[in-house]
């Protein structure tokens, strides 16, 4: 350092810094002392140890669920070429992971049946908010139709990013068997969003309709997708999606709910409104194959004010984490997890129904809405008691009703055993 | 099981298909391949080796603070503990990641003299997004939300700054810069009762601080806007001064630049939002709170402006900062002494080496050179950027900012040693002495020769099934 600021002709490094005004000058952070690493990492263990995870407890809770993640996802992700590098501005250096990037759009592609896909939002919140500002740049108007049953806090997100374009957003009631109304008489609708499978955990099979609905409105359709579940049904290209949402939880583990993965799909004649970044296949100057990010005029380092969006770092490495879940598991593979998952959903339904739930929605995929006899929130603490995590209080959609979430970790053992300590709780409320 | 690929997909779950399982809904198709966990492992290895990240070498992307990604930080990101933690788990269940979520945010109040924070933006840009609905939410509470309309900044800022208050529904107004830095007199033009805000990131992108902060505070406070800041380069002045004290009212972090999360080829990386005490029942819900000895998540905020993200933000990313910060401590001044002394050496070596250095004076964490002088010689940024390549340099931040021309904007992070600045400068120096047409056709040692990116604006070829038009 010394060399460097003789080089510089400079006596201290204090005059590096002379050109902040010394009204505004701190003298340092009033922070601890710097702590050695093995310090570091046992202060954070002792933390997060008061933490229960699933295997402490195991939980039934939606929206996001555990899911078992092959170990050789985890190596790819933490190979610190790819994790320590950043967006590839550079293609040349960059080939290893613009490839994969390329192979993430087309299996979610593949997946979805859209013919386009960009390198991720944030998460399936932000992807429905962006979805919503691209419908308003494709056809100009302003009014989105959107489910009532939708998770509030999803709702609570598209409806800040809908805010700057001024768009009304009307929430669209559901029927009797928790499947979004589509008796809607509504003019000037920008685009309807439809989930599949929907908050309650059921499944759409409604494609003639929504597909007629929406040419009727005039409207764009929305489709907010499962990745797994769309491994045995079909895909949102079948209804005439015009761009397709999700979460893409593949491969990337809790983490308390982030970093996540927001999907976004659409047909690609809308590919130049499309937010966030692309990849493309080109050729190099010797006329191999070569990728590289594409379409840059979108964005905002280009368009500044005028991009599509604002996103500049995204979710790359779950990308990253998402294709190569998909590609170990591969198409058996990912079948095979995904009948598991329904399969271990209505087994456990049906037990609880056996013990006096009602389960008012019988068509769902791996979520699924139970009403206990009970007071739900008691009934929660007191399982919360005897080791069990039980799903999510939605009483505010449904009178004393819970959402649970089952994967392929919920093994017949864990889900006996559940059952039988919401029986016991049960038992003792009563 | 292993079914063929027209068999129908579901046929080996009898139990189901009595339920719920209409033909017509039943996937006929699905073309992904099955391969094994070794083919999959050598096909990610070999693309991993074309590729080039901080651990592979010198990534001196400007702006971008591309610093070292310190291996504690990734173990304790493994942690089970938080890998099978639900975000909406009861609270008593999950303290430890309450706690330091907290904690984190106490720590960024004392870094940057703000008074609460928000951990849920998941990208500075998504910060920025955050921190505009925050400010659209004030004035409109105030009764001025028709009003304030206008969000200034500066020619020489990020592109999401324009891009994040558009999407928050103001107008942007782009004032010129003089001699570098914000012209006072075209700031005071612009700045009106119908501003809500103005952006500034200080040092800004030029590397240069804006020493007249106390004065633009002033004068955009005197219209009764707020004072935007973009924490992209915070780093450049930890424990040298503060964004609260230079008189901002709102802020952002880039916890993968300052902080050194992994940047993830792209991200995920989080950018938390901090404001002044009279902007706090603004930020997002939930805020935690601590009572007695037990973490709370908050949602009873009424003036909140709702959510932002799906959960709290990427709780991985933020884990990794706190855990850097715990290590670094008071040092975290060090961190931008060592990092303002990297940049200003490497500058003066540049300049004694004749590259032209646009604006005098000092800078802090990153500079901008101009290659403008080649272009009669007819090479271009870019074809430098490209021949270092070659050299085992990742390139600079190229045509960034706008207002310089041929812009090369170096940013060589704290971590780097004399030696790599030193031998990064005699590149440059060799580079632009070598024979155009080598630098015209560069790279020649990389996986790939030059990649023609008009031929895939062109093309559109964006998945496996359109790769037979590329010939």
């Amino acid at each position: 350092m010394e060399e460097m600021l003789k080089f510089l002709g400079l006596k201290s490094i204090d005059e590096l810094f002379d050109c902040i005004p010394e009204e505004i000058k701190i003298d340092g952070l009033n922070l601890h002392e710097p702590k050695e690493e093995m310090e570091v990492e046992m202060e954070i263990r002792n933390i997060l140890e008061k933490n229960k995870t699933f295997f402490d407890m195991p939980s039934f809770l939606p929206i996001i669920k555990p899911h078992y993640i092959p170990a050789v996802v985890e190596e790819i992700v933490s190979r610190n070429e790819f994790y320590t590098s950043y967006t590839p501005y550079q293609a040349e250096a960059s080939q290893g992971i613009l490839q994969a990037m390329f192979e993430y759009q087309s299996i979610i592609c593949e997946l979805t049946g859209m013919g386009v896909a960009n390198v991720s939002m944030y998460d399936s919140a932000t992807a429905l908010g962006e979805a919503i500002l691209m419908a308003n740049r494709i056809n100009g108007k302003k009014k989105v139709l959107i489910p009532k049953n939708i998770y509030w806090g999803k709702k609570s997100v598209a409806i800040n990013y809908a805010k700057g374009a001024e768009m009304e957003i009307k929430e669209i009631d559901y029927r009797e068997d928790g499947r979004m109304s589509l008796d809607i008489n509504e003019k000037d609708v920008s685009a309807i969003y439809v989930e599949n499978p929907n908050f309650f955990g059921v499944i759409e099979n409604r494609y003639n309709e929504i597909k007629k609905l929406k040419e009727e409105l005039d409207a764009l359709l929305i489709v907010g997708i499962d990745p797994l579940h769309l491994a045995i049904f079909n895909p949102p290209s079948y209804y005439d999606a015009d761009i397709v949402i999700g979460e893409g939880y593949l491969g990337i583990p809790l983490n308390f709910g982030g970093p996540l993965l927001g999907i976004f799909a659409s047909k690609k004649e809308y590919v130049r409104q499309m937010p966030g970044k692309i990849v493309g296949a080109t050729l190099d100057a010797n006329g191999k194959r070569a990728f590289c990010m594409t379409l840059q005029t979108r964005e905002q380092h280009i368009r500044r004010g005028k991009a599509t969006s604002n996103i500049c770092s995204n979710q790359a490495l779950c990308c990253i984490a998402f294709v190569a879940y998909v590609a170990v598991l591969g198409r058996n593979g990912l079948r095979k997890i995904a009948i598991e998952n329904m399969k271990n959903a209505r087994y456990m339904a049906k037990k609880l129904e056996k013990i006096g739930f009602k389960i008012p929605y019988k068509e769902f995929f791996n979520e699924f809405v139970a009403i206990p006899p009970v007071n739900a929130k008691e009934l929660n603490n007191k399982i919360l008691e005897k080791g069990i995590h039980g799903g999510l209080l939605i009483d505010e959609y449904i009178k004393n009703g819970i959402l649970f979430g089952v994967t392929e970790m919920h093994t017949k053992e864990i889900i006996d055993f559940a059952v039988d300590k919401f029986e016991e709780a049960m038992e003792e409320i009563k | 099981m292993m079914a063929k690929y027209n068999e129908p997909l579901l046929n080996e779950i009898e139990e189901i298909e009595e339920e719920f399982l209409p033909e017509e809904i039943e996937r006929k198709e699905l073309n992904i391949p099955n391969l094994t966990e070794r083919e999959v492992m050598k096909h990610f290895l070999h693309l991993s080796q074309m590729n080039y990240g901080v651990d592979t070498g010198f990534y001196p992307l400007g702006s971008c603070t591309m610093k070292y990604n310190p291996k504690l930080l990734e173990r304790i990101a493994k942690n089970e503990k938080i890998k099978f933690v639900h975000p909406l788990q009861n609270e008593a269940t999950c303290q430890g990641c309450l706690e330091i979520m907290y904690k984190l945010e106490k720590l960024f109040c004392e870094i940057t003299g703000m008074d609460a924070f928000s951990l849920q933006p998941c990208a500075g840009a998504h910060g920025e997004l955050t921190g505009m609905l925050i400010t659209r939410a004030y004035f409109e509470w105030k009764g001025e939300g028709d009003v304030r309309k206008d969000v200034i900044v500066p020619d020489s800022a990020h592109g999401t700054n324009p891009a994040s208050a558009k999407m928050a529904g103001f107008n942007v107004i782009e004032i010129p810069s003089k001699n570098g830095m914000v012209d006072l007199t075209a700031l005071k033009e612009v700045l009106s009762n119908e501003t809500a805000a103005f952006m500034l990131t200080n040092p800004n992108t030029l590397g240069i601080f804006e020493k007249d902060i106390l004065k633009i505070a002033e004068e955009v406070k005197k219209v009764g806007a707020l004072l935007y800041y973009d924490g992209a380069n915070l780093n450049a002045i930890l424990g040298k001064t503060k964004p609260g004290i230079m008189g901002f009212d709102i802020v952002h972090l880039n916890l993968h630049k300052t902080f050194a999360t992994p940047h993830g080829g792209g991200g995920p990386g989080a950018g938390p939002v901090g404001v002044k005490a009279y902007l706090e029942k603004f930020l997002p819900v939930p805020r935690i709170k601590k009572e007695g000895e037990k973490y709370k998540l908050d949602y009873n905020q009424p003036y909140s402006i709702g959510k932002v993200s799906l959960f709290y933000g990427n709780f991985a990313v933020l884990l990794k900062a706190y855990a850097y910060i715990l290590r670094k401590g008071k040092d975290l001044e060090k961190v931008a002494e060592k990092a303002v002394l990297n940049s200003n050496y490497l500058m003066e070596r540049l300049k004694r080496y004749g590259f032209e250095v646009p604006y005098n004076g000092k800078r802090m964490h990153e500079f901008v050179i101009s290659l403008a002088n080649l272009r009669k010689k007819g090479i271009r940024a870019l074809d430098v950027a490209k021949r270092l390549l070659d050299y085992g340099f990742h390139p600079p931040t190229i045509y960034f900012p706008l207002i310089v021309e041929e812009a090369f904007m170096i940013e060589p992070t704290e971590d780097e040693s004399k030696e790599t600045l030193d031998k990064f400068a005699e590149t440059m120096k060799k580079i632009v002495e070598e024979d155009i047409n080598i630098l015209k056709n560069a790279p020649h040692n990389m996986p790939v020769r030059r990649v023609n990116e008009a031929m895939a604006m062109k093309k559109q070829i964006l998945t496996w099934k359109d790769i037979s038009k590329l010939k």
